[in-house]
C-alpha cells in the first residue's frame, strides 16, 4: 500500500475567462490531516467539488488511491471512498436525522426493489445493519437523541454534525470537509476539533478546508495555499506560516 | 412496519382493528349499492382505480420528487395494451396473466425510453416534457388507425373482454354462497385487492434503500450525488416502478369498461392524478388515498347534486351542469392549496412543523 | 419552393402569437418560478372579451371598423390585465411560501374554473368572429398571405419592441430584472416585490389579450377551451426558448410556429405517407425533447451549473 492516498495532478478549471484553478498539483498521505486555506474566491470549493465529481476539471487528473477518478461521476467517486460535507450545509432537511445517515449507507449496501417489497431475510438484516451502524453514527458524532427529528430542525452545530456523520456512513477513506467550522461558536468549534481528531485516529485521512486559522494550525501536518486559483505554498503549518507570500495573500493581519 | 396508519384506537386493540377495517371494506359494496345503486359502486371502483394510479405516481412525485405530468401516458399504454390483446380488434383473446405483465413491461419501457434523456432536466422542464410525451402518446393513439389499423383512431377499441380468471368471468352477475355479486362488486374486490398491494408496495418502498434514495433525490440532488447515489440510475428506477405501475391500472380500466378511447388519457386526466398526490397530502400514503377518493366522489357528487340543487335554487336549469361541476371542482383545488397547502392530510411529521411556524 | 415559403409565412405568423403568449409565462417563471398553467385561460378570455365587443359595436352599425377593432382591444386588454392582477392576489400570493408544488395545483384549478366560467358565459359552441375586415390576400413567389397575417406579425413586432424597451430601459424593467435575479437583494435594494410580481401577471396578461385577438381573428373562430392548447404550445415555445428568458420566449415562439407549420406540410413527402398533417401537434414537442435533450436550459437559457 503506497503512502500517497491522493494524487491531484495539474488540475485546472475555468468558469468562462475566469480560471477558477490552474495547475494545482498535490499530494495527500495515508491518515495526515492536510488542510487547504486560501482567501475567499481563492478556489478552495472548486477543487473539493473537481475532486468529488461535481465538476468537471477541463486539465489534470486525480489519482485516488490507485485509481484514475473519473470526473462528472459523483457516485463513482463515493464508491472509492471519498466522502465530503458542503460549506453551506446540505441536508436532507425533511427526513430524519437517522434517515440522512442511513442515505450514506447506500453505496455499501445493494437491495434493490425486489428486496425492498418483499423484505426476504437479507433485505431485512442488511436494513437492520444499515440502522444499527447509523444510530452508531449519530452516537460517534453525539446527536443520537436527536434521531427522530427532521434533519431540518437541529441546530446549526447538530447539522454540521450530521453531515459529517452522513460521510462517515460512506466509509472514506477520504473525509473532505468544507468549512466545517464555519459560523460556530468557541465551545461548538473545540467539539469539532475533538471530533475531528477522534475521526483521524480511527484511520480517515481528512483534507480540510478552513477559515479559522488556529483550528488549522493546530489540527492539520500539512497545509497548502491557494491563492486566485493557484497554490503558492505547501508545508507544515509553521513553515506555512513564515511564507511572505501566504502572509501577503491571506495571513497578512490576522495572524502578525 | 412503518408508524403511518397508527390510529389511537387500533394501537391498544390492533388486530380488533384490523378485522373491522376488513369487514368495513368486505362489505361496502353492498352498503353503496344499497344507498346509491350499481353507479355509485361503479364510482367506488373508480376511486380504488385511481388510489392504485395515484399511489403509482407518489412513488415518482411524492417520493422522488420528480414532477411528471404525463403519467397517464403509461395508464394509456396499459389501457391499449390489453384492448388490443383481448378484444375482436385483432380476435385475440389472451388471458389476464399474460396482459397485465407485457401492459405492465411495455408501460415499464415507454418509461424508460422517456426518462433516460430527459431526467438529467431541472424540475420545471422535465414537467413540461413529460407533459409533451403524454401528448404524443395520445396524439399516436388518435391517429394510428391509418396506413395500418393498429388503434382504431378516435373511436377507440370496443368489447373489450372483461376480467376472466378460468371460466369465472368478471362482468356478469353471479352469485355466491347465495349472495348475489353483480359485475361491479366483482371488480370491486379485485381492485381493493390491488389497492393493498400498492399500499404495501409504497410503504415498504418508503422505508428502505432505495425510498431513501429517492427521498434524498427529492430533498437534494447534489448532496445525494455527494452521498454516492447513482441518481441517474436510481431516477429511472422511479420512473420505470411508477409506469408499471400505470400499465396495470390501465389494464384494469379496459376491463372494467369494455372501451377504450384517446379521449380518456387526456391532459386533465394526467393533472387530476397529480392533484390527487399533492392534494391529499404530497408523499403521506393516507393522504394520497384521501385525495384519489375525494377527487373522484367529488366531481361525482356534483354531477347528482348540481341539477336538483339549481332547481331548488332558479326553478329550473340555468348553468350547464358539466361547467357548473368542473367549475366547482377547479374551485376546490384552489381553496384547498390556499388553507391547507402541505395537503388535506400531510404526513405528522410536516404537520408539527406548519404548527410550530404559527406558533 | 411555394409549399416552404407558403408554411413560413403561416409559421411566422402562428409564431408570432405563440411568442407573445410565451413572454407572458416567461415573465412570471422568471420572477417567481411558477408555472403559471391559467395563462392560456386568460388568453382565451382576452379572445371571447374582444368577440364580443367588436360584435356588439359591429351590430350596432355605424362605427368605423378601426375604432371597433381598437374598442375590442382595448376592452380585452383590460379585462385581462384586471384578471391578471386579481389571480396573483388571490390564488397565487397566499402560496408563495407554500411547498413547491401546491402553486401549481392552484394554477391548474383556477384554469379549470376560468375554463368553465367561460364556458357558462360564453356556451360550449364555437362562436364565430364577425365578418368585418376585407381580406386581401398577396402573392409573392407562389405564396399567398393575407392583410391579417401582416397585420399579426406587424402588431406582434410592435408589441415586443415596446416590452423590450420597458423591461431594458425603463427603472420599473430595472426593478423586474433585479426581482427575477435575486427577490431578497433587489427588496433590500429598495424594490417594492409584490409590486414588481403584479406587474409581471398585468404585463403578461395584457400580452396575452392582444395575442387573443390575433389568434381570434386569424381563425375567424373562438372556442372555450381554445386557450388549453394554445398555452400549451406557448409555454413550450418559452421552454425552447429558455424560461425566465424574453429573447428566449420570442425566438422560442417563431420557431415553433414556424417547425410547426413546415413540419405539417411536409410530413407526409418525410415518412413517405406514413403519418399525416394531423400530426402536426407531436411537432412542438418532440422538438421540444430534443433540444433540452442538448440544451437542458433551453436554446438561450443560461448553463446553470450545480452549485456546490
Amino acid at each position: 500500500m503506497s503512502e500517497v492516498l491522493l494524487e491531484a495532478k495539474a488540475v485546472a478549471k475555468h468558469f468562462g475567462g475566469v480560471k477558477a484553478l490552474q495547475d494545482v498539483s498535490l499530494t495527500i498521505r495515508r491518515g495526515e490531516v492536510y488542510g487547504l486555506i486560501g482567501p475567499n474566491g481563492a478556489g478552495k470549493t472548486t477543487f473539493f467539488n473537481c475532486l468529488t465529481g461535481l465538476y468537471k476539471n477541463e486539465f489534470g487528473e486525480f489519482l485516488f488511491d490507485g485509481h484514475r477518478l473519473e470526473a462528472d461521476a459523483p457516485h463513482k467517486v463515493a464508491t472509492l471512498g471519498i466522502a465530503r460535507t458542503f460549506q453551506n450545509i446540505r441536508l436532507f432537511g425533511n427526513m430524519t436525522t437517522i434517515e440522512n445517515v442511513m442515505v450514506g449507507r447506500h453505496v455499501r449496501t445493494h437491495a434493490g426493489v425486489f428486496g425492498a417489497i418483499f423484505r426476504d431475510r437479507k433485505t431485512v438484516a442488511e436494513e437492520q445493519g444499515i440502522r444499527r451502524r447509523a444510530l452508531e453514527l449519530l452516537h460517534y458524532v453525539g446527536i443520537a437523541d436527536r434521531a427522530d427529528d427532521l434533519a431540518k430542525n437541529l441546530s446549526y452545530g447538530d447539522q454540521r454534525r450530521l453531515e459529517i456523520a452522513r460521510a462517515l456512513a460512506t466509509e472514506p477513506k477520504l473525509l473532505c470537509l468544507d468549512e466545517p467550522a464555519a459560523g460556530m461558536n468557541g465551545t461548538e468549534t473545540e467539539g469539532l476539533r475533538e471530533l475531528i481528531v477522534g475521526i483521524r485516529k480511527d484511520g480517515v485521512t481528512i483534507l480540510l478546508i478552513e477559515h479559522d486559522v488556529k483550528l488549522v494550525m493546530g489540527l492539520c501536518d500539512r497545509v497548502a495555499v491557494l491563492d486566485y486559483g493557484e497554490m503558492i505554498a505547501e508545508d507544515v503549518p509553521t513553515v506555512v506560516q513564515k511564507n511572505p507570500r501566504v502572509i501577503e495573500a491571506y495571513l497578512g493581519g490576522s495572524v502578525a | 412496519m412503518s408508524n403511518m396508519f397508527k390510529m389511537p384506537g387500533m394501537q391498544k386493540y390492533p388486530v380488533v382493528g384490523l378485522i373491522l377495517v376488513a369487514v368495513t371494506l368486505a362489505a361496502l359494496p353492498f352498503l353503496v349499492a344499497m344507498t346509491g345503486g350499481q353507479a355509485w359502486v361503479r364510482i367506488l371502483n373508480f376511486a380504488i382505480l385511481y388510489i392504485f394510479l395515484a399511489l403509482g405516481l407518489n412513488i415518482v412525485v411524492g417520493m422522488a420528487g420528480l414532477l411528471d405530468l404525463g403519467y397517464i401516458a403509461f395508464y394509456a399504454v396499459g389501457a391499449y395494451v390489453w384492448a388490443l390483446l383481448a378484444s375482436p380488434h385483432f380476435g385475440l383473446h389472451l388471458p389476464f396473466w399474460v396482459i397485465l405483465p407485457i401492459g405492465a413491461a411495455l408501460a415499464c419501457c415507454f418509461g424508460v425510453l422517456l426518462g433516460s434523456p430527459t431526467l438529467k432536466l431541472r424540475g420545471d422542464y422535465l414537467a413540461i416534457v413529460t407533459l409533451g410525451f403524454g401528448e404524443i402518446i395520445r396524439i399516436f393513439l388518435n391517429n394510428l388507425n391509418a396506413p395500418f389499423n393498429l388503434t382504431n383512431g378516435a373511436q377507440g377499441i370496443t368489447r373489450i373482454d372483461p376480467l376472466t380468471i378460468g371460466d369465472f368471468s368478471f362482468s356478469a352477475q353471479s352469485s355466491l354462497f347465495g349472495i348475489d355479486f353483480s359485475g361491479p362488486m366483482k371488480y370491486y374486490y379485485v381492485l381493493l385487492l390491488l389497492a393493498i398491494f400498492v399500499i404495501i408496495v409504497n410503504v415498504r418502498l418508503h422505508d428502505s434503500r432505495i425510498g431513501r434514495a429517492w427521498q434524498a433525490i427529492r430533498e437534494d440532488e447534489v448532496a445525494a450525488k455527494a452521498a454516492g447515489i447513482n441518481t441517474r440510475n436510481v431516477k429511472l428506477l422511479a420512473f420505470a416502478m411508477g409506469a408499471s405501475f400505470g400499465g396495470i391500472a390501465g389494464g384494469m380500466f379496459s376491463a372494467m369498461q369494455g372501451f377504450v378511447s384517446p379521449e380518456s388519457f387526456s391532459l386533465l386526466e394526467s393533472i387530476m392524478v397529480l392533484a390527487m398526490v399533492v392534494l391529499g397530502g404530497m408523499g403521506h400514503i393516507p393522504g394520497v388515498i384521501l385525495g384519489a377518493v375525494l377527487l373522484t366522489a367529488l366531481p361525482e357528487a356534483l354531477r347528482y347534486g348540481v341539477e336538483p340543487l339549481q332547481h331548488m335554487a332558479f326553478g329550473r336549469q340555468l348553468i350547464d351542469p358539466e361547467a357548473l361541476r368542473m367549475l366547482v371542482f377547479g374551485l376546490a383545488l384552489v381553496l384547498v392549496m390556499r388553507f391547507r397547502p402541505a395537503g388535506l392530510w400531510p404526513s405528522p411529521e410536516r404537520r408539527r412543523e406548519l404548527a410550530e411556524k404559527e406558533a | 419552393m411555394d409549399i416552404f415559403l407558403q408554411q413560413l409565412i403561416n409559421g411566422l405568423t402562428l409564431g408570432a402569437v405563440y411568442a407573445l403568449v410565451a413572454l407572458g409565462y416567461t415573465m412570471v417563471y422568471g420572477i417567481i418560478g411558477l408555472i403559471n398553467f391559467a395563462h392560456g385561460e386568460v388568453v382565451m378570455i382576452g379572445t371571447m372579451v374582444a368577440f364580443t365587443i367588436i360584435t356588439a359595436l359591429a351590430s350596432a352599425g355605424g362605427v368605423p371598423t378601426p375604432i371597433i377593432f381598437g374598442a375590442g382591444l382595448l376592452a380585452a386588454v383590460m379585462c385581462c390585465m384586471g384578471l391578471g392582477w386579481g389571480l396573483e392576489r388571490v390564488a397565487y400570493r397566499p402560496l408563495r411560501h407554500a411547498p413547491r408544488l401546491a402553486p401549481l395545483i392552484t394554477a391548474i384549478g383556477m384554469s379549470i374554473l376560468l375554463q368553465n366560467l367561460a364556458m357558462i358565459v360564453w356556451g360550449r359552441n364555437y362562436i364565430n368572429f364577425p365578418q368585418m375586415i376585407d381580406k386581401v390576400s398577396y402573392e409573392v413567389g407562389g405564396a399567398i398571405f393575407t392583410n391579417v397575417q401582416v397585420a399579426i406579425v406587424l402588431t406582434a413586432g410592435v408589441t415586443m419592441i415596446g416590452l423590450l424597451y420597458l423591461i431594458f430601459k425603463t427603472k420599473l424593467g430595472a426593478a423586474m430584472r433585479a426581482t427575477s435575479q435575486n427577490p431578497h437583494v433587489a427588496a433590500l435594494m429598495g424594490v417594492n416585490i409584490n409590486r414588481v410580481i403584479s406587474l409581471a401577471f398585468i404585463i403578461g396578461s395584457a400580452l396575452g389579450a392582444i395575442a387573443g385577438l390575433m389568434v381570434g381573428s386569424y381563425y375567424e373562430i373562438a372556442h372555450y377551451q381554445m386557450g388549453f392548447m394554445l398555452g400549451l404550445k406557448a409555454f413550450t415555445a418559452a421552454v425552447l426558448g429558455g424560461i425566465g428568458n424574453m429573447a428566449g420566449a420570442m425566438v422560442g415562439g417563431l420557431l415553433l410556429g414556424v417547425i410547426e407549420a413546415l413540419g405539417a406540410g411536409y410530413i407526409g413527402d418525410l415518412t413517405g405517407g406514413f403519418l399525416g398533417s394531423h400530426y402536426q401537434d407531436i411537432f412542438a414537442f418532440m422538438v421540444l425533447i430534443i433540444v433540452l435533450m442538448f440544451r437542458p436550459s433551453g436554446l438561450f437559457g443560461e448553463r446553470t451549473g450545480e452549485r456546490a
